[in-house]
């Protein structure tokens, strides 16, 4: 399964730069949600991945068994997936109003910072 | 329990969350603005004195043993950087009250101000890695908001290369935790270092070490690598190209503040955790350092804009901490450490300073200002014991922190390195004085619309600005004139970060 996994965050890691590299804010805002969620998946394919066992103590209290998923990743990856989802929401909003007060939707027409 | 490593954190949110709760009542969000950043300044030196007396300071968050929870770890670094954080917090807090206007006060700039101030304090006291990354992002999310308040064309423009930039670093940054938590099945910071010293093989290890310096480096805006020329423009630029636009008060916060948070995790990072191939990672740490300063300084010389050419500055400064960190001997680290501290202190002054100056002529235009010393003398005294300083003219605090990693390199015998240096304090002094004989020495230039002149500013606001001003200036002088009593606490901090094995044993507890 890992090596799979590998692949597809590779591709989505490439797939965000090559939206982020482009011009138009609307796609700049698509690479950083990919690029979030390859992250999201790196740590969680990093961290090993086992099947068919949950890190839960079963009802009649037995102890865990030898094999279980690591839980911590698991953890981590509900967190960044609820920082991404904050800071994602307002670079949205950032880029609507940006648009709304450059009129443009073209990172080269932005340029009023440079000089 | 030691509720002094908590409180830094603590307060400022609470201060956050009163303010939120009289969002109408801007008169209680300015009392709690001020109060809430004292208590701050006091908790900071609460905590260092209990550094002081006792090396590290440490909670368990939750009562967990330490590699399990979350553990709040301050040494004498993070204990400096925290009073400094209040230091400047209250003197933010204090000039926001005659500038910030009435649309950024009835928009929330206090609670922002307050999330801002406890992101930063977070990410000075954790000493777990996955929390240091929940702290940039509380840091960052309100510096967003913060620096679109208003929503004017530029703000816009520099708040998406801000943003885009900031969350590339943290992607960056996350996946380098991911990798080392696969490899070592751990986050808290002591247990890492532990760990890490018995990897056998260091190229992984490598990797993620150069991960964590393109993540940080980017987030204390100077990272000109090899592979600079294509990079440098969005990674420098995005500095300036922030920095100048939102209100003063809020440039000055990121300006002392927010780079040095990066080079604080720099300094964090790569004292305790990627010590083992220093050939290797500290010597792209100088790499950096020195085109960091050259960069910087060329851009601030090119530019006739009084924050630009402040902007500009950060970056060549930020060459100089992180020298410290690169030459990794004692010396240095007490030059980098000693550096850290003068710079946030008198950068924010002259950010201030420029706000002062913007009040009272209305432009940042070096070309239209002017005259300033002949109508407010004591403006421009109080301008150039920070310019001095921060160019490293002796006596004031500048000069003790450049020699200091001067001598370190002299000493390490990277020469290249000397020549850097001080090449690039002339151009500091050369830049100060560009600004010095524009601004305040020059006649005023005469406007041709005699409509564009400010209205005069009250006396009583005026002076409410040059309190923090002042306030500034005289620890600027103090530490100038008690340059040995912060050498010790410098080299006592050094002597800290180089001891990354006391750091392990304070947190995990003696490992047989």
């Amino acid at each position: 399964m890992e090596p799979v996994m590998a692949v597809v965050i590779g591709v989505i890691y490439a797939t965000a730069i090559y939206m982020m590299l482009r011009r138009s804010i609307v796609k700049l805002v698509i690479g950083l949600i990919l690029i979030s969620n390859a992250a999201n998946l790196l740590i969680f394919t990093v961290a090993g991945m086992t099947r068919d066992a949950p890190p839960l103590i079963p009802m009649n209290g037995d102890p865990l068994g030898d094999v279980i998923a690591d839980p911590l990743p698991q953890a981590l990856v509900l967190t960044a997936i609820v920082i991404a989802f904050g800071v994602l929401s307002f670079a949205v909003v950032l880029i609507r109003r940006a648009y709304q007060v450059v009129g443009v939707d073209d990172l080269d027409q932005m340029k009023d910072t440079d000089t | 329990m030691s509720p002094e490593v908590a409180l830094p954190i603590l307060i400022p949110l609470t201060a956050g969350a009163l303010s939120m709760a009289f969002w109408r009542s801007r008169l209680m969000q300015r009392l709690i603005g001020i109060a809430g950043t004292a208590a701050l300044l006091g908790v900071g030196i609460w905590l260092f004195v209990s550094v002081q007396s006792q090396g590290y300071v440490i909670m368990n968050a939750g009562g967990w043993a330490a590699p399990f929870g979350i553990t709040l770890v301050a040494d004498l670094l993070s204990a400096i950087m925290v009073v400094l954080t209040g230091i400047i917090g209250f003197a933010v807090a204090l000039f926001s009250l005659p500038t910030i206007g009435r649309g950024h006060e009835t928009f929330g700039y206090y609670p922002l101000l307050h999330l801002l101030l406890a992101g930063v304090a977070g990410a000075f006291l954790t000493g777990d890695i996955f929390n240091l990354y929940v702290w940039f992002e509380v840091m960052l999310l309100a510096s967003f908001a913060l620096l679109i308040l208003g929503g004017e064309r530029a703000q816009m423009e520099g708040a998406i290369k801000y943003v885009t930039l900031n969350l590339l670093s943290s992607v960056i940054f996350l996946s380098a935790i991911g990798l080392l938590y696969g490899l070592l099945g751990t986050l808290n910071m002591a247990d890492i270092a532990r760990r890490i010293a018995l990897v056998e093989d260091n190229t992984l290890i490598d990797v993620i070490a150069v991960m964590f310096m393109i993540s940080f480096g980017i987030k204390a805006a100077a990272f000109p690598l090899f592979f600079w020329l294509p990079a440098a423009f969005p990674l420098f630029f995005w500095l300036p190209a922030a920095y100048h636009t939102p209100p003063v008060a809020v440039s000055a916060l990121f300006a002392g503040l927010l780079t040095k948070v990066g080079v604080y995790a720099l300094f964090r990072v790569f004292t305790l955790m990627f010590n083992q191939s220093v050939d290797f990672t500290h010597e792209i740490l100088l790499w950096g350092a020195g085109l960091t300063m050259i960069t910087g300084v060329l851009g601030a010389a090119a530019q006739f804009e009084f924050r630009r050419i402040l902007s500009f500055h950060i970056v060549s400064q930020i060459g100089y901490m992180m020298m410290g960190l690169a030459l990794f001997t004692p010396l240095a680290l007490v030059g980098g450490v000693f550096y850290i501290l003068h710079h946030i202190i008198v950068k924010t002054n002259l950010f201030l300073i420029s706000g002062v100056v913007y009040r009272l002529k209305g432009t940042h235009d070096l070309k239209r200002l002017g005259g300033v010393y002949k109508a407010w003398p004591l403006l421009g005294v109080l301008f150039l014991i920070p310019a001095l300083s921060l160019a490293g003219v002796p006596p004031l605090s500048g000069f003790f922190a450049k020699f200091v990693l001067i001598r370190a390199s002299i000493e390490a015998g990277h020469f290249t390195i000397t020549v850097v240096a001080l090449l690039v304090g002339l151009l500091t002094l050369y830049s100060m004085t560009k600004i010095w004989a524009e601004v305040f020495w020059k006649k005023a230039p005469e406007e041709e619309d005699a409509s564009k002149a400010m209205a005069p500013v009250a006396t009583r606001h005026l002076w409410l600005m040059l309190l923090p001003v002042v306030g500034l200036a005289a620890c600027t002088v103090f530490i100038g004139l008690n340059g040995q009593l912060l050498y010790d606490v410098a080299e006592a901090s050094a002597a800290q970060l180089l001891d990354p094995q006391a750091y392990i044993d304070a947190v995990l507890g003696e490992q047989p």
